[in-house]
């Protein structure tokens, strides 16, 4: 066992991945000779060269269609896109093109390819690099939408989706890129499919996915010192969403709050409601509720962000909410 | 080239017209829906180009006026029918309809609604190409209108920069659906715009299947020769309005029938007329079997062959046999 970070469990996967199969590749901004904003294919471009660490012109639509283009030729190409912003750019390719090849080609071509992407706020980046989008991508059949939240699924499931015969959109966080786990040092995968129970709890279920599983966990500890057993859920999958799991969650519990740093509209949470809703209504004690973000583009200014986006005391009311004791 | 290859590119040219006619026949009969954009007019492009290439080999991918570009890949005619009918035989399974024929056996790559967004996917088919190392190169097929997208833009800098083994096969009939090219782009000759991206490119007369072949063997040459993209630019025309809605009061009579007399079908015949490779009753035999063909084979097996079942809706929306290993579902510990 060895403590990484999240970008350094990324570049072991992509590492690990293109040593494995030469026909992983790996596509974006400054992944190449500057490698990766984030570090996550910093040294590879050495080592596999500018045909395999493809450094791309900032022409998001495109680079990511030709690498849909390369992955229904037997290619299997990692895409970084530097801010999920950048990749509303890439919406035609992404959802008119990879989500929909295997549809109406009748399930004769694939696309296997892999596109990562930071998605939330950190460090008063304002409107137009902190958006989520977690929502938009889980509506789209024909994709996969998996949210790693620490190094071990960071890694593991990166290495699951190289090899998946699927569209996968990881959404990662500008916040975790540094956050450590331990993590074993021979190699694994995780499955990109499965909520996670990541802590027990028999009063309160509490869901999250991507960073506000950690303040799902932070208002777990919270309400253990209130003498309040929460039982923390993360998705891992928007898409396909483990509804088995939520359901024997909250038919043991009776009680939810969904955390998600995505607005509320037609989001993550409202899925999840109205998936509880269909599947365990009955189970219910009270009314299911979201802590989610406010419905403004997000601002620049520091205390305006932090109220704009939910931290643990937000899950931590929505908690005593859902309990009854407010 | 050989007499019997000549009346071979002839009868070719034929079968696409009288295919898409016939297309429109069942349009009108209501056996196909959604919609139907006809090649007519423009058969010599596809067919002189693919003939200059190795279908069955080489990628080709394009919009979404795609049957003939489909069939002189090698995609089945009957499939190709089958699937404007949307049976479970057509090939795309009846789920992708006229604008989505994909025949990945012939490397026939696809038919895409989204005008332009085939530019790019066609340089990831050069590059998967190129990685591999097989010899293909990728050959995109798409209208003057397809270049006001940024896609045309971002794709010809990458495929420039890569130095991506494409073809872009501009077919330009001058209508952006009902919009002439003055009104709607800055300048008139296609070729003219990827200079910007340091690239090759050429114009020349799509009308004309002979001119069409010799302009493209130099350009395909080129492309797998110095593994580099090129983009060529054929003048033409489409017969019939854009789609089956399109009443083509944009035009005059006049203009059509100052095209209609460049028919690439009847150039040719001329030609082969003239050169005493064929003579007009051999034509009206060779029509008279492809009547026969498209009615009592293509047709048939259309009407005839299953719709797809219901219960297979949703089927090819993900992998439907993906590898637990990958996929799981993860096991809580308990559970």
């Amino acid at each position: 066992m060895a403590e990484t970070a999240y970008w350094e469990a990324i570049r072991r996967a992509h590492d690990e991945e293109m040593a494995n199969d030469k026909m992983v590749i790996a596509m974006g901004e400054d992944i190449g000779v500057a490698g990766g904003t984030y570090k996550a294919t910093s040294g590879l471009f050495d080592k596999y060269g500018p045909e395999r660490i493809i450094d791309t012109p900032i022409s998001e639509n495109s680079y990511t269609g030709i690498g849909i283009g390369a992955s229904m030729v037997g290619m299997r190409p990692i895409i970084e896109i530097m801010s999920i912003n950048f990749a509303l750019l890439a919406l035609d390719t992404i959802v008119n093109a990879a989500a929909k090849i295997r549809y109406m080609s009748g399930g004769r071509i694939a696309c296997p390819l892999v596109i990562r992407t930071p998605g939330g706020t950190a460090h008063q980046l304002a409107a137009q690099h902190s958006a989520r989008l977690a929502r938009m991508f889980m509506s789209t059949a024909g994709l996969r939408v998996v949210t790693p939240r620490g190094p071990v699924d960071a890694y593991g499931m990166l290495k699951s989706a190289v090899r998946c015969n699927d569209p996968v959109v990881i959404i990662e966080h500008e916040r975790m890129y540094n956050m450590k786990e331990e993590m074993p040092e021979e190699e694994f995968f995780r499955p990109l499919e499965g909520a996670e129970i990541v802590r027990r709890g028999t009063d309160i279920t509490l869901i999250g996915y991507n960073y506000n599983v950690h303040l799902c966990l932070g208002a777990a500890d919270k309400l253990a010192k209130d003498g309040i057993s929460a039982e923390v859920l993360d998705l891992r999958s928007l898409k396909p969403l483990d509804r088995e799991t939520i359901r024997r969650s909250v038919e043991k519990t009776h009680r939810v709050v969904i955390a998600e740093e995505d607005e509320a509209p037609v989001g993550v949470g409202a899925e999840i409601m109205a998936a509880i809703n269909e599947d365990c209504f009955f189970a219910l004690d009270a009314q299911p509720i979201r802590v989610h973000a406010a419905d403004v583009p997000v601002p620049y200014n520091a205390r305006l962000e932090k109220e704009a986006i939910p931290d643990v005391e937000d899950v931590y009311q929505g908690a005593l909410k859902a309990l009854g004791k407010i | 080239m050989k007499p019997e290859d000549q009346k071979r590119l002839l009868r070719e040219m034929i079968f696409y017209r009288r295919f898409e006619d016939r297309c429109f026949e069942a349009y009108m009969e209501r056996k196909v829906g959604g919609f139907l954009h006809l090649y007519s007019g423009q058969e010599a492009v596809a067919t002189g180009v693919l003939e200059r290439a190795k279908p069955g080999h080489d990628y080709v991918i394009t919009g979404y006026r795609d049957h003939v570009h489909a069939l002189k890949s090698g995609a089945p005619a009957r499939e190709v029918m089958a699937e404007l009918y949307g049976k479970e035989t057509g090939s795309s399974k009846g789920r992708g309809g006229s604008m989505h024929i994909f025949d990945p056996t012939v490397n026939f790559m696809g038919g895409y609604a989204l005008v332009g967004q085939p530019f790019p996917l066609a340089a990831g088919l050069a590059l998967g190409a190129k990685h591999r190392g097989e010899g293909q190169i990728a050959i995109c097929f798409l209208g003057d209108g397809a270049n006001n997208q940024g896609t045309f833009h971002e794709t010809m800098n990458m495929a420039s920069v890569w130095n991506l083994p494409v073809l872009f096969v501009c077919e330009n009939n001058e209508y952006a659906i009902g919009t002439h090219i003055d009104r709607s782009t800055a300048v008139r000759d296609q070729y003219k715009r990827v200079c910007g991206y340091n690239m090759e490119a050429s114009q020349h007369d799509g009308m004309d299947i002979d001119v069409v072949m010799e302009a493209a063997s130099k350009a395909i040459d080129y492309v797998r020769g110095e593994s580099k993209p090129y983009f060529i630019e054929f003048m033409t025309y489409r017969f019939r309005g854009h789609s089956m809605s399109d009443a083509k009061s944009y035009r005059t009579k006049e203009e059509e029938a100052e095209w209609e007399k460049r028919d690439p079908i009847k150039v040719y015949s001329r030609r082969l007329k003239k050169a005493g490779v064929i003579s007009d009753a051999d034509i009206k035999a060779m029509e008279k079997e492809i009547d026969d063909e498209v009615e009592n084979d293509i047709i048939k097996f259309a009407e005839e062959s299953p719709e797809p079942k219901i219960e297979d809706l949703t089927r090819y929306v993900l992998d439907d046999n993906p590898d637990p290993r990958w996929i799981g579902p993860l096991v809580n510990e308990g559970e």
